[in-house]
């Protein structure tokens, strides 16, 4: 069971509060990922609060199901997710990427508990969650593996490796949400490396795939309740979703993948999602 | 003289009589050993389980045995999930593949992360022989080594792989086992001590130099010392089974009552055994040091016997190396 089970508009506030806190935590870091950590907000903001089996004062909890992130880079979405369920204070936000802090600039498995994995290098993280899956078959454990990965890292062979690996040993208990928002450091992925037809490639490995509105929860719930009724073979929900989402000078910009705001850019920004995009009276106005 | 203590092959000097076997096997029947004692110990493999002798654990024990194909990143990634989940993995693989092609997963997700992977490196020096020097892995040592929580083991004989296995198994950390193809004198016996991080003085007939060599070249180094004692030339040889950490005790013991050193690998001598020793000194204590290894150079193919001449690596280039390093006492 999930300890929240948050319903779509608890969801929708909390993503909107976790956007703020990144926000915040990129000002104040001075460097950092703003438009992969603002997309996949909401996808995070659904697994913390209603689809994982976790609890957040036990994060090594045996049967809790297990999150990897692999593109590590947008781990302080990942951050601010973890603090809004209690894993720890949320002022401690704010040493993102400082001397000292358990929430390092990439994740660091062994300083933070409920990190699963030290992750960023990208391409790796899909077969550790392999490797856990497979575990977790040998002992019939019943928790799920989640693995969350960017388009960008489709790039690396590990990626492919990986994907090979679990549709040979039909890991079913695997579920791969990938982040569809098509840009990377160096552009957009289909003039980088181009990666289309991505679900074609899925299904060649022998894989079940779906596509997903990564912004709409019952989409993104529904997909990962989907999954589980697969009995043969791993799922791969493509999750299509904005980079920058909710900020509008960020969204779509592939200039923000790497990058944080600065002050006038993140009073910009917080006054949109204080407001919802204009549609309410912000008292800070 | 031979430490009698240490309970070591009596038949050591008989060139006729000793038995030769593969360091490799050592490392299979390792596994199967660390298998039966825990079933959390899972063994996968990229394509190669009949030459890294994992073969013998997947006969023994299918269900716990994964192959992952030609696919080396894969492999320890794999094996880093499952020492995530609780599971003791270890990968064979030939060492210039694993460690060499997936140095970078091995360094965030086994070491940085810090889960128990164990590697096995087969096939590491240039004693592999007619393959070349593609499959002659001379720096694994050395990119080991360098890694923060990375154990280095590097055993002497299959005996000796076979308890470093077991060892590593059960000591909780990142350790890579470097094991060399072919068939090696077998040094030691059942009851010859091995323990992680323990240096072994095995041959002590006075203060001349301290030869400190690891791998199938600790019985060169052996051979070595027999003859320059019968040319009265006093030294110590101790066997390194593990690069890393260094026993500092016995080896800066060793270091300080000799004042020469003489390092034996079948390694590149930067960043291997060399280094490391060459690090230890100078810091400690500075001494002249020669250097047996391979000197910057790629293998080829040839006999095993052939290009341990050909590289300078055998017992003659041993003694003097040793001859050198006494005259810059």
């Amino acid at each position: 069971m999930n300890p929240f089970n948050y319903n779509e508009e608890q969801l929708k506030i909390t993503a909107n509060t976790i956007r703020q806190d990144i926000i915040q935590m990129l000002l104040r870091a001075g460097s950092g990922h703003s438009a992969g950590s603002l997309g996949m907000v909401d996808v995070f903001t659904a697994l913390y609060f209603h689809i994982l089996n976790h609890d957040p004062k036990n994060p090594e909890w045996p049967e809790r199901d297990r999150l990897i992130l692999s593109n590590g880079h947008i781990c302080p979405a990942r951050y601010a997710a973890m603090a809004h369920a209690g894993y720890f204070p949320i002022e401690e936000l704010l040493t993102l990427r400082k001397l000292n802090s358990r929430l390092q600039g990439h994740p660091h498995r062994t300083s933070l508990p409920g990190l699963e994995t030290t992750s960023g290098p990208l391409g790796s993280g899909l077969s550790q969650a392999c490797g856990i899956a497979v575990g977790a078959k040998m002992d019939k454990k019943k928790f799920r593996i989640y693995c969350l990965m960017s388009d960008g890292e489709h790039d690396s062979g590990n990626t492919w490796e990986a994907v090979m690996f679990a549709s040979k040993y039909r890991l079913n208990n695997l579920t791969v949400i990938i982040d569809r928002n098509n840009i990377q450091i160096d552009g957009y992925t289909e003039e980088v490396m181009p990666l289309e037809p991505l679900d074609k490639k899925y299904r060649s490995f022998n894989w079940h795939t779906l596509h997903i509105d990564g912004h709409n929860f019952r989409e993104i719930i529904d997909a990962c309740e989907h999954a589980k009724a697969v009995f043969e073979k791993p799922t791969a929900i493509i999750a299509h979703t904005i980079p920058g989402k909710d900020i509008d000078f960020m969204e779509f910009q592939y200039e923000w993948h790497g990058k944080p705001p600065n002050q006038e850019e993140a009073k910009r920004a917080l006054d949109q999602l204080r407001t919802l995009g204009g549609k309410i009276q912000s008292e800070h106005q | 003289m031979l430490n009698q203590n240490l309970k070591l092959n009596p038949d050591l000097f008989n060139l006729s009589a000793i038995k030769k076997i593969p360091i490799r096997d050592g490392y299979g029947k390792g596994l199967v050993i660390a298998g039966e004692q825990n079933k959390n110990v899972v063994v996968l493999c990229a394509d190669l389980t009949e030459s890294t002798k994992s073969l013998w654990f997947k006969e023994k024990f299918p269900d716990r045995f994964i192959e992952v194909g030609v696919a080396e990143q894969n492999l320890v990634t794999v094996a880093a999930g499952l020492a995530n989940y609780g599971k003791i993995p270890f990968i064979s693989s030939y060492a210039v593949f694993s460690p060499g092609r997936n140095w970078e997963q091995i360094r965030t997700t086994v070491c940085y992360n810090d889960v128990p992977v164990k590697l096995g490196g087969a096939h590491a020096g240039v004693s592999v022989g007619p393959d070349g020097g593609t499959h002659q892995a001379l720096e694994d040592i050395a990119i080991m080594r360098v890694l923060p929580n990375m154990i280095v083991l590097s055993p002497c004989d299959w005996l000796e792989a076979r308890k470093a296995t077991v060892a590593a198994a059960f000591n909780g950390k990142p350790t890579y086992i470097r094991l060399a193809r072919e068939a090696t004198p077998v040094i030691t016996s059942e009851e010859s001590p091995f323990e992680i991080g323990k240096a072994y003085i095995y041959w002590d007939s006075g203060n001349d130099a301290a030869i400190i060599a690891t791998g199938s070249l600790v019985y060169n180094a052996l051979l070595a010392a027999k003859q320059l004692d019968e040319e009265n030339v006093k030294v110590k040889v101790i066997n390194l089974p593990t690069v890393k950490p260094l026993d500092e005790v016995v080896l800066l013991e060793a270091i300080r009552s000799t004042r020469a050193v003489v390092t034996v690998e079948e390694h590149q001598i930067n960043g291997g055994l060399g280094g490391a020793i060459a690090e230890l000194c100078v810091k400690n204590s500075p001494v002249p040091i020669e250097f047996v290894g391979i000197n910057d150079k790629f293998g080829q193919s040839g006999s095993p016997e052939e290009l341990i001449e050909f590289y300078e690596i055998g017992t003659s280039s041993i003694k003097e190396a040793v001859k050198r390093v006494i005259k810059r006492k």
